[in-house]
């Protein structure tokens, strides 16, 4: 069930799409909100047993190897998110609805939304650390999309790319910070994790660890000083910013704060790290924040500065700091949520959001005025509403921490205060700016009491501001006990909810506050030139300057490596694979193994020094061509010399067949392909080559040597010779491991030769070079087709035809088999063309080799379901034996239709690829395909 | 015989990357082949050099050369070939796109074809 909450929202993304397509606004709006509506309606069904203090959770593994399950669980902190997201989702939606205009794609806008909604309540009821950082991802990547929803803007782009940029970049540290927790506690399982707190903080990886998953944190959560991301996010629409900038996706950093509160907290990194962040964002965002002219900026820093209030609250570790934080996550969602709303209104219905214009917009709005006024004085502590409440709670906390004394300082709670007078200067500046201060000036049009659905949501915020602030035990209470409890993992010290409790120093500081910021605000004029001459630092700059000297460096990098020649790829490459060769060298060990050694005989000795010779003249005479073809053959058959000296009669036929068709292959490109007499590079350049070439085959020489003089493991060659025949029926090992044993990745090798031929055709069509030389003069049929080979040709494909059904058959006991079958019938077929008229052959051959390689690889692929059919495992061999007079005794196996496939493949691509060529031969010499 | 094996695979290796580093294609492609051979003939002695004893059952004998690294080698034989092929291919093709058949990423186009 837990599974489905998530589920619902990412799944349900689709359905806006469809409805946005076809069905206009209403539906998609209809279709969104129920899809938020089940997802809220479940976490409601399962909330009274949370309530009752069970955690619920579901297990589904998914790579349990790497420790990876989909495991959720629901307790109060899950719980509780998961009703922000949920609830504020809902009125978002509907505010959504009327906020866009009728231009904007409300289905998209709605997929992006429900995908950010899934990622967000996938990751608050995450139970494994690597699912809630890949729903973590999920936010950060859903938010980017949301933040270019204009993407026709560059302000939308660049504050989209910027977020992306900062978010992603803490992904990375949080995803390390996890692996290392994970690795510490011993399992990614928070179930388990949230237990192993005392090992967690005794390990000596804690500070690193700690390190980088606040960093995560902090970026997420757009504390200083990563927090210049957030104000540029706002070039989203509205709707975006109420719900991700103030109630959901900032919160997720705070959230994972208080997820692992109970591993990482209560040391004195902790305290530090955490607390002096939070402080630091707290008051330099308050500051910054009344020196924002737009509207949105200065909701932006506000949120900021909360959050580092929450972040400081959780940083003192106490169980009451705890509450006091949680408590306020709330409170900041629901009345930031409806600043946001109400900054939206205002916003969409004059067309501006710069507070030197807006003025005394309350005559025109005076109910949006009014709501605006209620949750900004929430906003700024006022008695009576749900954020005083909190507020008090952290004066109360930042006393007590004083007189506890310790490292806390008494400087602790004059900070707060100053903070709060801050904070109720800007609440000030909102109110009195934008709703009084005179007339508007120079507004694109005046505002009208917006269509009521765009305010509803609004008013339903704005009365939950008042509702708890007003009777807070009763309210928010129970939700606020759960979920702080699971935050610090144990049961509360007792606390009271209520908005009186006599008169006492946080009393006091609330009301210093209060005063502070409304003589703050009535000198503003003052701080305003302060602040113009000494403007808070952007990091906008910093971070574009950053990202650019990053581009530039990459593409530094990228240019001198990549400049285009292969040369330099293919010896940077060598070069390095020579590098790593010495380095494993240079670890020591013996390069002679003991394993006795045969004598050299005379024969093996010529072949070598012909293979000696004919490699050096290649090497040598590479420029000329022809002779470095023939020469390039010499190489090809004493290697085939060398695979019959050492027993591998099939390697022999097969190369032997490959050499002829390698051949053709090249004398048919030679004629498009221009000669080079000239050296073409310098001699410096020849000397390094050539230095790196030794130093490549002295290495592949030692590596070899090494090999041989040591004795080899049987085991894998004697499992094969022992099975080949009880298991596969066949004689030949080789053809046996080839059709049977291994006759997956013989499928695999099948599939390359078919890809190769059909790129081959793709690169050669449309697209043929000119020949270097034309045929130089007319000549004669007799001369071109010489009357020997073309009478010769006819029975030689007969015979040639038998010799391959031959070798095809006995393939299963004797050297052979479908791969040089297919080689030599595609030779005697090469030969006809060779021999006769290319269009003459064509017709009378009449054989579409694309079809054949394609039907060869659909056999073989048959003949493994067939087996699968059976119910044995895919490409499982059965064989019977049969008698046939002349070829004798040869098997009927199924992989004898494997074989036949492999060969039909052979056949088709080989044919493919020389026709490829030849074809182009042919149409130079007037022939149309 | 086995140091013999050694630097035979070692030259053909020498050969096959000094060709790979010439600046044109049909170097490239010699080069390729060459480097080919030396694979091969190392996956092969890999299985150790065995004389006269090929892995066909029933020929009276009770040990075999290796059949592993020969099944292996006889795919990359072919797979080899496809290489070769494709390689050719695209130099025809990049001969045709560009004028040229250099690979040292300097933009330089050949003379025109003889009439």
């Amino acid at each position: 069930m837990l599974l489905f909450i998530a589920l619902i929202p990412l799944l349900g993304a689709l359905l806006p799409l469809w409805a946005g397509g076809r069905r206009g606004r209403d539906v998609s709006v209809w279709t969104t909100a129920a899809v938020t509506a089940a997802s809220l309606a479940l976490l409601l069904w399962l909330s009274p047993v949370v309530f009752d203090g069970v955690v619920l959770q579901a297990n589904w593994p998914w790579l349990p190897q790497l420790g990876l399950n989909f495991t959720f669980r629901l307790d109060g902190l899950a719980l509780l998110f998961g009703l922000l997201i949920t609830g504020i989702g809902l009125l978002v939606i509907l505010y959504a609805r009327y906020y866009l205009a009728e231009r904007d794609d409300l289905g998209r806008f709605y997929a992006l939304l429900l995908l950010f909604m899934g990622a967000m309540l996938g990751m608050v009821l995450a139970d494994n650390l690597l699912l809630l950082l890949l729903f973590w991802e999920l936010t950060s990547l859903s938010s980017f999309l949301l933040i270019g929803y204009w993407h026709s803007r560059a302000d939308a782009r660049q504050g989209a790319r910027m977020a992306l940029t900062v978010t992603a970049a803490g992904g990375l540290a949080l995803l390390a910070g996890f692996l290392l927790l994970g690795h510490i506690a011993g399992s990614f399982e928070l179930s388990t994790v949230l237990a192993a707190g005392e090992t967690v903080k005794n390990h000596p990886g804690y500070p690193v660890m700690l390190m980088l998953i606040l960093l995560g944190a902090f970026t997420k959560s757009a504390q200083f000083p990563f927090h210049f991301w957030l104000p540029h996010a706002m070039a989203a629409p509205t709707p975006v910013s109420a719900y991700l900038h103030s109630a959901t996706m900032v919160k997720a950093g705070v959230f994972l704060l208080a997820r692992l509160f109970p591993v990482l907290a209560d040391t004195d990194l902790w305290f530090y790290l955490v607390g002096g962040t939070g402080l630091i964002t707290l008051l330099f965002a308050a500051y910054a924040a009344l020196f924002q002219h737009d509207l949105k900026g200065l909701l932006a820093y506000s949120t900021i500065s909360h959050l580092g209030l929450i972040t400081l609250l959780l940083g003192l570790s106490t169980p009451l700091a705890v509450v006091a934080g949680v408590f306020h996550i709330i409170n900041h969602a629901v009345f930031k949520a409806s600043l946001f709303m109400a900054a939206g209104i205002i916003d969409h219905e004059t067309g501006c959001r710069d507070m030197r214009k807006l003025n005394g917009l309350f005559k025109y709005i005076p109910w949006t005025a009014t709501l605006a006024m209620t949750a900004a004085a929430a906003m700024a502590g006022v008695p009576l509403l749900n954020g005083f409440l909190s507020k008090e709670m952290f004066f109360a906390q930042t006393v007590y921490q004083a007189a506890a004394g310790g490292e806390v300082h008494w400087l602790l709670p004059l900070l707060a205060t100053v903070a709060g007078i801050f904070s109720v200067a800007y609440s000030a500046r909102f109110i009195h700016d934008v709703f009084f201060n005179g007339e508007p000036i120079n507004l694109p049009r005046l505002p009208h009491e917006p269509p009521p659905y765009l305010r509803a949501p609004v008013e339903v915020l704005v009365a939950i501001c008042l509702l708890v602030g007003i009777a807070p035990a009763y309210t928010v209470g129970p939700l606020l006990a759960i979920a702080a409890t699971s935050v610090v993992g144990g049961p509360l010290p007792p606390y009271s909810l209520a908005i009186w409790h006599g008169f006492n120093l946080p009393l006091l500081m609330s009301s210093l506050a209060l005063i502070g910021g409304a003589l703050m605000y009535w000198q503003r004029r003052r701080l305003f030139r302060l602040g113009d001459r000494y403007p808070p630092p952007d990091g906008k700059a910093l971070f574009e300057r950053g990202l650019n000297l990053g581009i530039a460096a990459t593409r530094r990098l990228t240019e001198g490596l990549e400049n285009g020649s292969l040369q330099r790829y293919l010896a940077l490459l060598i070069g390095v694979a020579l590098v790593a060769g010495v380095a494993g060298a240079w670890q020591g060990g013996e390069l002679t193994g003991d394993q006795p050694l045969p004598p050299v005989d005379l024969l093996s000795l010529l072949a070598a020094l012909l293979l000696v010779l004919t490699t050096g003249l290649t090497m040598l005479w590479h420029r000329q061509r022809l002779t470095a073809i023939i020469l390039l053959g010499g190489v090809g058959l004493i290697v085939v010399l060398a695979f019959i000296r050492f027993s591998s009669p099939d390697l022999a036929l097969t190369q032997l067949t490959v050499e002829v068709v390698t051949t053709v292959l090249l004398l048919l490109a030679l004629r498009y392909l221009p000669s080079d007499a000239l050296p073409e590079s310098m001699p410096s350049r020849r000397l390094r080559d050539a230095g790196l070439a030794i130093l490549a085959g002295i290495g592949v020489a030692a590596l070899t040597w090494g090999g041989l003089t040591r004795p080899l493991q049987p085991e894998l060659a004697e499992y094969f010779l022992a099975t080949s025949l009880p298991g596969g029926g066949g004689a030949n090992v080789v053809n046996v491991i080839l059709v049977d044993f291994r006759g997956f990745d013989t499928l695999g090798e099948a599939t390359v030769l078919v890809i190769a031929a059909l790129g081959i055709t793709a690169l050669l069509t449309g697209g043929f070079p000119l020949p270097i030389r034309s045929s130089p003069r007319v000549v004669s049929i007799e001369e071109r087709w010489p009357l020997l080979l073309r009478m010769g040709a006819r029975p030689l494909l007969a015979l040639t035809l038998l010799l391959a059904a031959y070798i095809f058959l006995r393939g299963h006991h004797l050297p052979g088999g479908g791969f040089i079958a297919g080689l030599m019938t595609a030779l005697a077929l090469a030969t006809q063309y060779l021999a006769g008229d290319f269009r003459w052959t064509t017709a009378q051959l009449n054989l579409d080799y694309q079809r054949l390689m394609g039907g060869g690889l659909a056999l073989i692929g048959f003949t493994g379901l067939v087996s699968a059919l059976f119910g044995y495992p895919f490409l499982t061999s059965a064989f019977t034996h049969a008698h046939l007079p002349i070829f004798g005794d040869f098997e009927i196996a199924s992989a004898m239709a494997f074989d036949l496939g492999v060969y039909l493949v052979v056949v088709g691509a080989v044919m493919r690829i020389l026709l490829e060529l030849g074809q182009a031969n042919a149409e130079e010499n007037g022939w149309k395909p | 015989m086995e140091a013999l094996i050694a630097g035979v695979i070692g030259l053909l290796t020498t050969a096959g990357v000094y060709l790979l580093l010439r600046g044109h294609t049909f170097s490239v492609a010699l080069g390729l082949a060459l480097l080919s051979y030396a694979v091969n003939l190392f996956l092969l002695a890999m299985g150790r050099l065995t004389l006269n004893r090929p892995p066909i059952l029933g020929s009276g004998q009770t040990d075999y050369a290796d059949p592993v690294p020969q099944a292996l080698v006889l795919t990359a034989i072919v797979i080899g070939f496809a290489m070769t092929a494709f390689l050719i291919a695209l130099a025809l093709r990049t001969r045709y796109e560009t004028g040229s058949d250099q690979v040292d990423g300097v933009e330089t186009t050949d003379p025109a074809p003889d009439p």
